[in-house]
């Protein structure tokens, strides 16, 4: 796997003429995925319009993913769902200090340019939106700006950073309100590595070749005993509690989509959600934040979902 | 003998990564959210983040009047990027009422590079550090805009100073403990040794 490109990123500021220090190197794989380390043990909030975005850097929130629908009502409205309107994104880019993320489209790399050329920080390459290739995802190492992709399993994790993901999260089962597929997608990838830890490296090889992914990268994981990027979670997470459990699964922080817009008092449960993100081993915390945060979001049973409803099997 | 025990403030931010950093540099790494842990130990590191996250959360769990007592003291405490921010006694395009712990006598900008898409590698001399340059990695990092006397200044990017020293705090816009070489780590945990505090 290839470093990401190098240097002469046209247009960013940072490659001012006449510097006295060295060459500054944009968009490099460092820079990609440090990004992601610096939003550890943080919440991610999605929010569809700058009142939000305030509300969720006032609640703590590490940054923001600004979208149009958020998954509850894409699911409850149907109908193609697209990258948000620029107008909104730069709304919200103007009205909070944290990072904006934005979502395009499984496979469309035209909408990740649009999304860069605005400034947003991190692009989320995701399956809550209408997929627009079903058998290519970005080529994301073209791009100065990093991305996170969404996996269900360690190969699809894999092969998502081998196309130049600087930031994995689980998929989760946007839009339910239920936790427990997110808890599948964090347990299968943690137990997948751990296996890969246990192997001779002979044996590394055929595990590539089952998981559908790069030896290299097969090999990094097997020695590092993690993903080579950050693992968040994401996907039904509504509840404190639900937050603290993913990261006691190991997830090295929390996406909100639905659950804090979609209850009742959401700026008290995105200050507990986030509450929660950071003392996710003390019950005592945990109690005191979970305490009168009002209606939760009414959510659907992930099993009543038909599989055309499930976003989780979009991408391959 | 062991070495020292640094805390990392751990509320929010690249914990992991300082923690092998310091582990490098010969310190013993102490995860801190708490007081009673703050109590317990010689220096802090305040890792990279998003700075008014970490100064919500320090409001929330009451560690920030007794971090302010604790660098009165003479506490030798290591900011990166978001912990320069905290560092700082005030910041240019923070939050209104962004908390911060203070202690470094300058005025910050925040994400003074501009937006990730601007955010760069590049190799820097740094005072105290000898050897060959130092990699830096500034990810949206903030410069200093306005700097005390007392306030030394360690490297500069196009005129900014990006590393700072003030007595036995420390504190830079990019990240030592994202690339593997700890040298500014073992700057630190010198100093940490020499300042004699809490022993």
């Amino acid at each position: 796997m290839s470093e990401a490109q190098t240097a002469s990123t046209a247009g960013t500021a940072a490659d001012t003429a006449g510097q006295a220090d060295s060459v500054r190197q944009a968009g490099t794989a460092r820079v990609k995925r440090g990004m992601a380390e610096m939003l550890k043990g943080g919440v991610i909030m999605d929010v569809v319009n700058a009142e939000q975005a305030r509300i969720a850097e006032d609640a703590g929130a590490v940054a923001v993913m600004a979208l149009e629908r958020v998954p509850a009502d894409i699911r409850a409205q149907g109908g193609v769902a697209r990258m948000s309107d620029p107008d909104m994104i730069s709304e919200i880019i103007g009205a909070v200090s944290i990072p904006v993320m934005a979502k395009a489209r499984i496979g469309h790399f035209v909408e990740a340019q649009v999304l860069q050329a605005l400034g947003v920080d991190y692009v989320d390459e995701s399956e809550v939106l209408t997929p627009a290739d079903p058998h290519h995802h970005i080529d994301k190492w073209s791009f100065t700006v990093p991305f996170v992709c969404g996996a269900t399993n360690l190969g699809e994790a894999l092969r998502r950073i081998a196309e130049g993901a600087a930031m994995i999260r689980s998929k989760g089962e946007a839009g339910t309100g239920e936790v427990s597929n997110a808890v599948v997608h964090m347990r299968t990838i943690r137990a997948e590595i751990g296996r890969l830890s246990t192997l001779p490296t002979e044996e590394l090889y055929a595990a590539a070749k089952e998981l559908r992914a790069p030896v290299e990268l097969v090999a990094e994981v097997a020695r590092l005993g993690r993903l080579p990027v950050v693992l968040f979670t994401a996907g039904g997470i509504a509840t404190p509690a639900d937050a603290a459990l993913m990261m006691q699964l190991g997830a090295d922080g929390v996406f909100v989509g639905s659950g804090i817009f979609k209850s009742g008092d959401p700026a008290r449960r995105a200050r507990a959600i986030v509450e929660a993100t950071t003392m996710f081993n003390d019950p005592d915390v945990l109690v005191k934040v979970s305490r009168g945060l009002g209606e939760a979001m009414v959510g659907i049973n992930v099993s009543e979902l038909p599989p055309s409803a499930r976003y989780a099997d979009r991408g391959w | 003998m062991s070495g020292p025990r640094i805390g990392i403030l751990a509320l929010q931010g690249d914990v992991r990564e300082h923690a092998r950093a310091l582990t490098d540099a010969g310190a013993v790494p102490v995860a801190v959210r708490r007081e009673s842990e703050l109590a317990e130990v010689d220096g802090l590191v305040l890792p990279g983040g998003e700075s008014t996250t970490i100064g919500r959360l320090l409001r929330v769990f009451e560690l920030l009047d007794p971090l302010r007592a604790k660098v009165a003291a003479g506490l030798p405490v290591f900011g990166s990027c978001a912990g320069m921010i905290l560092l700082a006694r005030d910041v240019v395009d923070g939050r209104p009422d962004q908390p911060l712990i203070g202690g470094l006598d300058m005025v910050v900008r925040r994400n003074a590079f501009g937006r990730q898409v601007d955010s760069f590698e590049a190799d820097l001399d740094v005072v105290g550090v000898p050897g060959p340059p130092v990699h830096a990695v500034f990810i949206r990092a903030p410069w200093v805009e306005k700097a005390g006397g007392a306030v030394e200044v360690l490297a500069r990017v196009a005129e900014a100073p990006v590393a700072v020293r003030q007595g036995s705090l420390l504190a830079t816009a990019f990240h030592p403990e994202l690339t593997g070489d700890f040298r500014v780590h073992r700057l630190f945990v010198d100093v940490v040794r020499s300042s004699g505090f809490g022993r």
